[in-house]
């Protein structure tokens, strides 16, 4: 079993991570303006729609690509699986469905580069593994790279993009919200910094866990965030929400966010919290 | 005592409106206790009940997620559903326990955290996350006791316990059964199916490492059973106490970080 996901995985791992960041064809169609725009155009302009300024979700080798300076990313040698606690034999073929199409490992990349040549520790999530859902792997990563930061005194950048806790996992995903918490609380003690990135979507354990309390919290514009997901809202309370509702811009209104940061700009804002948090 | 129940008749054992609330364990359980109001900020949310007790000479801090016990009650309480608030009162709890070196006992027992517009304007997921940091970091003992339903997050909130006991019929999950069938299957009436699946039960926690003990309780549980039940938690409540005695503060914490750091099991590959 091992054996062959070792198999499975040696060539995945030594090939770029510049993945596609939008599925199959040449073109894709933006979900705002409906314009079907060449998938290159969209890929060199940060996965922003050119006609209206969307933003597309963002796989990690492309996050990496416009965060960290150029041949520093070193991945961790932290390769792991989870053990399917609650035996769910669908949950199983999924995961390795999803590595065959997909070629990520699991929901976050964790390792160390450099931003404008000061070295971080960088988690990033990824939607399209399991909508970026945390079970063990996803938890154990976080926490052991909250860890090496402390250990290498280095500050550590989450991009988190979730849809929450992961339900294949149970109860013991729950507990990677607590195991993730309780590091940053010896990062804390440490002294060192934690900047969280919300990108579309943040929800549930991981907006419930280490998301919500970095020292500062940036979002993408337009970013949906939210504990609770809004069809539940809308049945527990039986009526629409408004407009604006869990976005990036109606948090920063409500004093949960320190900044809403454009795209291109991200990798500039980082650096220079980094440099003046020194 | 011991039964032999499905993971299903649990759930409805945890939930039924006939189950011992939060506060009936507190008077029975501690010699005195009096409630404190009020998170300083916003309201005093009733869905968590906080306030200061003893047993014998021994102070502590108590934080309860209190569900109705009358039709009233919980329209007042929320039926035990969490607003930011509760958990922000429970958090300046937790930070005066430390200054008066008093441990928390907390009692979990909640569907969940209110999944309201307000909720959500006022910080839902923060007030969660920083109520498991301040659990995480705070210098003195904590013992977190499920007794009723242990439903996702917002009862997490309260569980980052050096020890955590659990009702023998109590339920603790990563969300209801309908929630969880709803999501892995699109359908909700698949609950039963889901509770069963989902390991949530005290024998299938204790099993993973995520509770400490099981406190025995039968099916049907009478005044008397209660008395029974109550005295046992309060035994263990002393016994774990008095061992954490000769701990320092910071091998407290370490203690409690290590054993959540150490949950959830993988397998290394290569």
């Amino acid at each position: 079993m091992i054996v062959d996901k070792m198999k499975k995985r040696a060539p995945t791992a030594k090939k770029k991570e510049n993945k596609v960041d939008i599925q199959i064809g040449k073109w894709v169609k933006c979900d705002k303006c409906q314009e079907i725009i060449y998938k290159e155009t969209v890929r060199k302009n940060y996965n922003i729609c050119p006609n209206c300024g969307a933003y597309f979700r963002m796989h990690i080798g492309k996050r990496l690509e416009t965060i960290i300076d150029e041949g520093t990313y070193k991945r961790f040698d932290l390769n792991i699986d989870t053990t399917n606690p609650l035996h769910l034999e669908e949950y199983t073929k999924k995961i390795k469905a999803l590595r065959d199409k997909t070629d990520l490992e699991e929901a976050v990349s964790a390792g160390i580069g450099k931003i404008n040549g000061q070295k971080v520790v960088i988690c990033v999530m990824d939607s399209g593994f399991l909508m970026g859902s945390m079970g063990v792997v996803v938890g154990e990563k976080i926490t052991y790279s909250i860890e090496k930061a402390i250990e290498l005194k280095l500050p550590i950048i989450i991009f988190t993009v979730s849809g929450g806790a992961r339900m294949q996992e149970g109860i013991v995903s729950l507990m990677q919200m607590a195991k993730t918490t309780a590091a940053i609380s010896k990062l804390n003690e440490a002294g060192l910094l934690y900047i969280s990135v919300l990108t579309d979507p943040t929800y549930g354990g991981v907006t419930a866990s280490f998301a919500s309390i970095a020292d500062i919290i940036l979002a993408e514009p337009g970013a949906m965030i939210g504990f609770a997901g809004k069809r539940v809202i809308e049945q527990t309370i039986g009526e629409k929400l408004p407009e604006g509702f869990q976005t990036a811009e109606f948090l920063l209104e409500h004093g949960f966010i320190d900044k809403i940061v454009e795209r291109r700009e991200l990798k500039e804002t980082l650096s220079k919290l980094i440099r003046m948090s020194k | 005592m011991s039964n032999k129940l499905s993971a299903w008749e649990k759930v409805e054992i945890a939930r039924s409106p006939k189950r011992k609330t939060a506060l009936d364990y507190i008077e029975k359980i501690f010699d005195e206790f009096i409630e404190l109001h009020g998170d300083r900020n916003f309201k005093d949310d009733k869905a968590i009940v906080c306030g200061l007790g003893t047993i014998g000479k021994k102070n502590y801090t108590i934080i309860a997620e209190q569900k109705g016990r009358t039709t009233k009650e919980n329209i007042e309480r929320n039926f035990g559903m969490p607003n930011p608030e509760s958990y922000r009162k429970g958090i300046r709890f937790m930070k005066q326990s430390e200054k008066f070196k008093r441990p928390i006992i907390t009692f979990i027992d909640t569907k969940g955290a209110y999944p309201g517009i307000g909720a959500e304007e006022r910080g839902q997921g923060e007030a969660i996350a920083s109520s498991m940091l301040e659990m995480a970091k705070v210098k003195v003992p904590v013992i977190a006791i499920v007794i009723g339903e242990g439903s996702s997050g917002g009862a997490l909130a309260l569980g980052l316990g050096n020890k955590v006991l659990m009702l023998e019929n109590a339920i603790y999950s990563i969300l209801s059964p309908e929630g969880y069938a709803s999501i892995l299957w699109k359908d909700a009436s698949r609950a039963k199916e889901a509770a069963e699946k989902m390991k949530l039960t005290a024998q299938d926690l204790y099993d993973l490492k995520i509770i400490d003990k099981i406190i025995k309780e039968p099916k049907e549980v009478t005044d008397e059973e209660f008395e029974k039940i109550t005295s046992k938690i309060k035994r263990e409540i002393k016994t774990i106490i008095s061992e954490m005695q000769n701990m320092t503060p910071e091998e407290i914490v370490e203690d409690r970080y290590q054993k959540f750091r150490n949950m959830g099991e993988y397998i290394v590959i290569k």
